[in-house]
């Protein structure tokens, strides 16, 4: 495949990412001007991190008044779970990639571009991140300013809607790759259930939910490997 | 309301510090994983943190839980049958839509 066809690939398997982005920045950006941020602020912000929960916490932090320090650490609590796609996205680009194809994919390392980028069969290539991260980007950035400006335009119920986007595309990634691996359909159900249990257990409610999904994935993934490890030289895909 | 104070050095910490957790794994992990247990765990990795995004957060974010459940089971059946991930994405949305039209607020 040439390069310009992976990049509509990756432009087409970033659509509903970008209209789910937009509908949930639209959400950070009612919220932004909330709290006092222009549209230039929330711009550079949603522009600069990529990042949802990140951000929405960020937002708590400057609200507070906290320090740079509080505002470093909790962007590294919440955001963690990227240094694990990162470590799952640096084993599935193609060999030979050269090194400063790296600088732009990590950036666009994201829940939901991640996903896509894990979906593919075979090894990713950089014209596929850059595809997705085109039209994902946009859409966040361009969602939060028009929240900024427009916040009461978009009915509630259509933000809402949209923002199920997000999720049906982690489901439409993990359902088929469950069907055709028991070990990933023992995974899948391990890790629904534990981050479920999570959530209710009174303990462990008060966990983030960005430190709740890097403890599941730990947890889950460390086991399935211990239980099942992976002896045959990776092809990007076992 | 006024801007908060120090708004810029905000935004350029959360910035610095999520594009570092970004990078550093991609520039340090540059050649293929050997170990049998940790390439193993790498290819487990998405699955499990895919699956606990989504659950409980898009049943409990959701308007209301039965509108989030609706539209994560029309998303599984289509991803079950084969379906891409754009009509899942845009099927469940309206899944989502419809539930909330049809249940009590």
């Amino acid at each position: 495949m040439s390069v310009p066809a992976r990049f509509l690939l990756g432009l087409r398997d970033g659509l509903p990412i970008g209209a789910g982005y937009f509908a949930v920045s639209f959400a950070f950006g009612i919220q932004a001007r909330a709290i006092g941020l222009t549209a230039l602020q929330a711009f550079a912000l949603s522009g600069g991190n990529l990042t949802s929960a990140g951000q929405f916490a960020g937002l708590a932090v400057i609200q507070a008044g906290g320090g740079l320090l509080a505002m470093a650490l909790t962007q590294l609590v919440i955001n963690l779970r990227y240094c694990l796609m990162s470590c799952a996205i640096a084993q599935r680009l193609a060999p030979g990639v050269p090194l400063w194809h790296r600088f732009p994919i990590a950036f666009g390392v994201t829940d939901e571009i991640f996903a896509a980028s894990v979906a593919v069969p075979g090894r990713l290539r950089p014209a596929y991140s850059y595809g997705l991260i085109a039209i994902s980007w946009p859409g966040w950035a361009g969602g939060t300013v028009l929240g900024v400006l427009a916040g009461d335009l978009l009915p509630g119920s259509v933000t809402a809607a949209l923002a199920m986007a997000l999720y049906a595309m982690f489901v439409a990634i993990v359902v088929p790759a469950a069907k055709a691996d028991r070990r990933v359909l023992g995974v899948a159900l391990a890790a629904g259930l534990l981050s479920v249990l999570c959530a209710l257990a009174p303990a462990l409610r008060a966990l983030s939910e960005g430190t709740r999904v890097v403890l599941v994935t730990l947890l889950v993934a460390g086991g399935a490997a211990t239980l099942f490890p992976m002896k045959e030289p990776a092809d990007g895909r076992a | 309301m006024d801007a908060p104070e120090g708004v810029w050095a905000h935004i350029a910490v959360m910035a610095a510090v999520t594009y570092a957790i970004r990078l550093i794994p991609l520039l340090i992990l540059r050649r293929e994983i050997r170990n049998p247990w940790f390439r193993a765990f790498l290819h487990y990795v998405p699955y499990a943190t895919l699956t606990a995004m989504t659950l409980p957060a898009a049943v409990v974010s959701a308007p209301h839980p039965l509108a989030g459940a609706a539209g994560l089971l029309v998303a599984g059946a289509l991803a079950l049958r084969g379906h891409g991930l754009l009509l899942a994405a845009a099927a469940s949305s309206l899944a989502v839509w419809l539930a909330q039209l049809a249940l009590p607020s």
